[in-house]
């Protein structure tokens, strides 16, 4: 390019620089004094279309090359992120889900254990007061029947001590009547008269 | 040949920077030149600098550059299918170059690169050859299928063909005369406008206080330039990519 700016130099001179003297000469540069309507101007044609053909290669290069490829990676990262975080997401919840299922589950359990305990317990301590029941019950009929047995014997014993009683009793009834005491056998023998006649008119 | 100060074509005129002569052609590099040249160094800089931590959460400036790729990469996957996405970096390019070019016009005093025909001529044709080369090396023969639509009963096809033919090569005319047209038209409209504030405000008090109405005007046109300014490019390359859809499913 610098040796084209060297030979373009009397070119420039020739058509009056227009470079120098800035803005509006150059429209009869190569076109002598018809003035034209710049965007029309064929003159400035090639120029317009090699800078645009530069411009926009260099550009268009960066963009597809550089530019695009950054964006792309970040919107793609982004997307990949949050897809990747929504997974995550997922997963916590449903170990939450699991974690909140099995402890419903432990509950449940221990729930029914306790249950279990107890309906045990009860049981148990029903059986032992039934036990301790029965017990006590045996030992107070066993004592009920001593208590029987007892008041027999001494019932007996005092049936038995009945005949000698009267006996006695008859005797110092018939010595405080008569002022001497009877003797034994016949005190017996009415005594057991007067019992027979007893039992007999009963 | 002096200009007026109002003059609204003088904002077009070419000017030599570094005059290069090659075999008498004039290749010299111009204000036209260096302002393509700051448009594609702009845009290119911005998108690079912006998005240079990479961050995966993004700084304002980076989910302005992420906004264009997206808004960029939605028009081509609906216009051309996923099939068009090789052709991103291509229509990103061109959209980021004519936007950036198309604003930096708006600046007072910069040259707008986009306001000449052979800009936009040169991009329209790109495009086009962009189609065909693609079209014809992807689909060969089948890519006329294109001038032949379906369903047409063979009689109308000797009428249709060739208008469908006419249609394919006015296409880089259209989309190059739009572009051109409306920065060209909304820049001399803008400049005539601003010309009768300064023309105004030299003629007096009254002149003055008159030239408070095309200041207003000037104002709003300048909004609306922007808006313009915006919508061409995305006109172009929303073009682009429906044309690029043709070069990848050329029987439709």
């Amino acid at each position: 390019m610098m040796l084209v700016t060297a030979a373009h130099a009397q070119s420039a001179s020739e058509n009056g620089a227009p470079a120098d003297t800035g803005t509006h000469t150059e429209t009869g540069a190569g076109h002598g004094s018809e003035p034209h309507f710049p965007p029309f101007n064929a003159h400035y044609f090639p120029s317009q279309i090699l800078w645009l053909a530069i411009v926009f290669a260099l550009f268009y290069q960066f963009m597809a090359k550089t530019v695009v490829p950054r964006i792309g990676g970040i919107l793609e990262n982004r997307r990949d992120r949050i897809a990747q975080d929504l997974d995550e997401a997922n997963r916590l919840k449903e170990e939450t889900d699991e974690a909140i299922a099995a402890y419903e589950q432990e509950l449940a359990d221990a729930r029914s254990k306790a249950h279990e305990i107890s309906r045990q317990a009860h049981e148990k301590a029903k059986a032992e007061a039934e036990a301790e029941q029965a017990k006590v019950e045996e030992e107070l009929s066993e004592k009920a029947d001593a208590a029987e047995a007892e008041i027999e014997r001494v019932k007996t014993e005092a049936l038995g001590h009945v005949g000698s009683i009267a006996e006695e009793t008859a005797a110092a009834i018939v010595e405080q009547l008569l002022g001497k005491a009877p003797s034994e056998n016949e005190v017996a023998t009415a005594v057991e008269a007067e019992r027979m006649r007893q039992i007999e008119g009963a | 040949m002096e200009h007026s100060p109002t003059d609204p074509i003088h904002q077009f005129n070419i000017y030599h920077l570094i005059p290069i002569d090659i075999g008498g052609l004039d290749l010299s590099f111009t204000n036209a030149s260096l302002f393509m040249a700051i448009a594609a160094i702009i845009g290119a800089g911005f998108l690079y600098m912006t998005t240079g931590s990479r961050g995966l959460v993004p700084t304002r400036m980076q989910s302005v550059s992420e906004m264009f790729y997206e808004f960029t990469a939605d028009m081509l996957r609906e216009s051309a299918g996923s099939g068009g996405m090789r052709f991103f970096p291509f229509v990103f390019s061109l959209f980021c170059f004519l936007l950036v070019g198309n604003l930096l016009g708006m600046f007072p005093y910069f040259f707008t690169i986009t306001a000449q025909i052979v800009v936009t001529f040169t991009l329209a044709i790109l495009v086009i050859g962009v189609v065909l080369v693609y079209g014809i090396r992807q689909h060969g023969i089948k890519f006329f299928k294109l001038f032949v639509p379906d369903g047409v009963p063979g009689p109308l096809l000797i009428l249709v063909v060739p208008i469908e033919v006419l249609s394919f090569i006015s296409r880089p005319i259209s989309l190059s005369i739009r572009l051109f047209g409306n920065m060209l038209a909304g820049h001399i409209t803008l400049k005539v406008f601003a010309g009768f504030v300064f023309s105004l405000g030299t003629l007096g008090a009254l002149g003055v206080a008159t030239a408070v109405l095309p200041l207003i005007m000037t104002v709003a046109l300048t909004a609306l330039e922007l808006l313009v300014a915006a919508l061409q490019a995305y006109v172009f390359a929303v073009l682009t990519c429906l044309y690029l859809n043709d070069a990848l499913h050329p029987s439709h």
